[in-house]
């Protein structure tokens, strides 16, 4: 059918299967906004800044493992998106953005809202594209589709110029991809993996490191019964949060800068790292030279690049993590589960001696107890999304996760002002969960605007701000670090959250004890409309244990322990 | 393994496309990598070019340039080479005063000749191993070289 470069953008959307597009219309993408009006294919939202509608897609990406779309104008409507796509190429999630530029005719004149997009975009991405010719636009389209959820995920982004969505073409979208240059390896080598479960066998103190891979593959449920059947004991990454469901025996916790004693002691004295779809990230590792020092690697993941990059890897395996653990499993009878009780029981005297925990010595409600206490009330029921700061790793230690997707927060680009966004896609994607967003006072303001959204479209984020007046984690390194010189960290002046949420029309609650807490968060679920909890916290409360930058693992700063807890 | 600065040379086989140059030469920078040599050529009757480049780092580093090239959408594939013929090409301008008997002597010695001449100057050529159009580069200064141009080295395995 002959059809507009616009409607083409529509057709292609319905026949991926897209259900929500998040974006913010302008002049360059109005052809596409116009046919957007027409069609009843799929739900729009309109965010308040096109950053969030990028964080939004993702978040709604990252809960329902499909591809996120958003959609976005030219010149400062792009660059508003830039931070987002960073922000989904670090942490592999998989979108497509289209991005309406000038027309052809003034590309390259500085024309109005123009800027060169795809040179922009460029390093923040897995792929883009400049569309020139509508023609090209079904391939195109496909293409990036394919490409964002194949092999490593990515952002792909798709620049058309305003003459392109109005020109009129052949509309073909039932094509086969001729991608000669792209093939993402999927199946692991039989002979690697067999070499690698010979290891594993022979190993005296295995341990699995497991990375968020393993969400983006699907293969949490193998994961489990691979760690299951070798009993072999793991620690998760940050990204890697509700791999293991939080009571798994085998599980010791989070690694790296802010992970427990007994996950970063255990990686310091393991003899095979199994590393499933992790990176070796520097907040992971600590000083390399030290990390797992004596240990023999195993590394599954599917970017070649990833391997050997930072740590050599004496068993290579190129693949999809899903494919290699259920190869794995086929041969895992060579192990002997009794083998490892000694190493079992080193890790748990390590987490006796310095378990990962807070003492309640204060006045002021503990921040880590407010995620625990979500924890106990909400559960399995909620999935949690965080912004980035002291709040975030608080989140990542101390909540109960027991399912993979429960868990979405920015982990490679640590962006604040993610958190509340990615919320409102991540409710869109799994609306039967509460989508809960814990903040900080500092985080929240960068993308408090969307309330506007989610007050309009009906999206109830609970969002937790453990508000202790300051940019947390920043005076947390300058009160260890910089001889306590608190540098632009006090947030002292700040709004009323309360007043805030409802000039919106959401609702807020102010809560500094907590029975209130209690009483807030049960009030908030109930009305199912978003709300700011705004919860008074200890103010001088650091992320404990911690690695300081560059440090050896087993070199950390602990919990000064005190009687009681 | 070794931390060394070894000059190597990587060939790329790209799909030719707009933008696919920015793509390889932006991963360099981005990463930290050097350039030394960029050769481009569309390869004849093909959708495809050939990059040439000359770059120096450790094993590891070399590595990841391998596989960080081979990750980008429009590479068809990455050669770094071990065992290679390679060439350069270089064109000298000298005055038309100097001893041009010598010039053309120096560059037969290096696959050359003069290839032009005008009132003031002539133009002379050579192709050879990079590390022999530095010797011949080293050779003429003595002869007054106005202008000198490479063109950056180009590879094939044996």
């Amino acid at each position: 059918m002959q059809i507009s470069g616009a409607q083409m953008v529509i057709e292609a959307f319905i026949a991926e299967g897209v259900t929500t597009v998040f974006g913010y219309p302008g002049g360059a993408i109005m052809n596409v906004y116009d046919e957007i009006y027409k069609q009843d294919g799929f739900e729009h939202i309109l965010t308040r800044h096109e950053q969030a509608a990028i964080h939004a897609a993702e978040g709604y990406a990252k809960a329902s493992g499909k591809v996120g779309v958003a959609m976005i104008t030219s010149g400062p409507g792009f660059t508003n998106a830039v931070t987002g796509l960073a922000d989904a190429y670090m942490d592999s999630i998989p979108l497509v953005v289209i991005s309406g530029q000038v027309p052809m005719s003034l590309i390259g004149t500085d024309g109005f809202q123009e800027i060169d997009a795809i040179g922009i975009s460029r390093p923040c991405t897995k792929h883009n594209y400049l569309v020139t010719d509508a023609k090209d636009l079904p391939r195109i389209l496909k293409e990036a589709f394919y490409i964002a959820n194949s092999g490593r995920p990515g952002p792909v982004h798709v620049d058309i110029p305003k003459d392109v969505t109005a020109q009129i073409e052949e509309f073909n979208y039932d094509i086969e991809l001729d991608l000669e240059t792209y093939k993402p390896h999927t199946r692991g080598n039989p002979r690697q993996i067999k070499k690698a479960m010979e290891a594993i066998a022979k190993a005296r103190r295995p341990l699995f490191y497991l990375g968020g891979g393993i969400i983006n593959s699907n293969a949490s449920y193998e994961v489990r019964a691979l760690v299951q059947k070798t009993q072999i004991p793991a620690v998760e990454t940050f990204m890697a949060r509700g791999v293991l469901a939080h009571d798994d025996p085998h599980l010791i916790s989070m690694l790296g800068m802010h992970g427990s004693y007994a996950a970063n002691m255990a990686m310091s004295e393991t003899d095979l790292v199994i590393a499933l779809g992790a990176r070796f990230d520097d907040r992971v590792t600590g000083k390399l030279s030290e990390f797992a020092k004596n240990a023999d690697v195993i590394h599954v993941d599917i970017d070649p690049a990833s391997i050997s990059k930072l740590v050599n890897a004496d068993y290579p395996i190129v693949g999809d993590v899903k494919s290699v653990v259920n190869d794995m499993l086929e041969s895992a009878d060579i192990v002997d589960p009794t083998r490892y009780e000694g190493w079992r029981e080193t890790i748990s005297n390590f987490d006796e001696l310095h378990p990962l925990t807070y003492y309640e010595d204060s006045e002021r409600i503990k921040p880590q107890w407010v995620i625990e206490r979500v924890g106990q009330l909400l559960g399995d029921d909620a999935n949690i999304s965080t912004d980035v700061g002291q709040h975030q790793m608080w989140a990542a230690q101390f909540y109960p996760y027991t399912r993979p997707r429960q868990w979405i927060s920015s982990g490679g680009l640590g962006t604040m002002g993610f958190g509340f966004p990615a919320a409102m896609g991540v409710k869109v994607a799994s609306p039967d969960k509460i989508s809960i967003n814990f903040t900080g006072d500092g985080s929240i303001l960068m993308n408090c605007q969307e309330l506007m959204t989610a007050v309009e479209k009906k999206i109830p984020v609970i969002n937790i701000i453990l508000n202790n007046n300051y940019l947390g984690m920043v005076r947390q390194w300058q009160t260890l670090f910089y001889d306590k010189r608190h540098s632009e960290t006090d947030l002292s002046v700040q709004p009323d959250f309360v007043k805030l949420s409802e000039a919106f029309g959401g609702i807020g609650y102010r809560v500094t004890t907590k029975e209130e807490f209690d009483a807030a968060l049960k009030d908030a679920v109930e009305k199912n409309i978003v709300a700011f909890i705004d919860v008074v916290v200890e103010r001088h409360e650091n992320v404990m244990p911690m690695v300081p930058a560059g440090g050896s693992l087993f070199n950390m700063m602990l919990l000064e322990k005190k009687e009681t807890k | 393994m070794t931390e060394s600065n070894e000059r190597r040379v990587v060939s790329v086989i790209v799909v030719n496309e707009a933008s696919v140059l920015s793509r390889i030469t932006n991963l360099f920078s981005g990463r930290g990598y050097n350039i030394t040599s960029l050769t481009v050529a569309p390869i004849p009757d093909s959708k495809y070019s050939r990059l040439t480049i000359v770059t120096a780092g450790s094993v590891r580093v070399i590595e990841q340039i391998t596989k960080q090239l081979h990750k980008l959408i429009p590479v068809l594939r990455v050669y770094e080479h071990c065992d290679m013929v390679e060439k350069e090409m270089a064109l000298v301008k000298f005055p038309v005063t100097e001893n041009l008997t010598d010039i053309d002597t120096l560059c037969r010695a290096y696959n050359g000749k003069i290839v032009n001449s005008s009132e003031n100057v002539v133009i002379a050529m050579v192709a050879d191993e990079p590390h022999r159009v530095d010797n011949f580069l080293s050779v003429i200064k003595r002869y007054n070289p106005k202008e000198i141009v490479r063109s950056g080295a180009v590879a094939l395995e044996r």
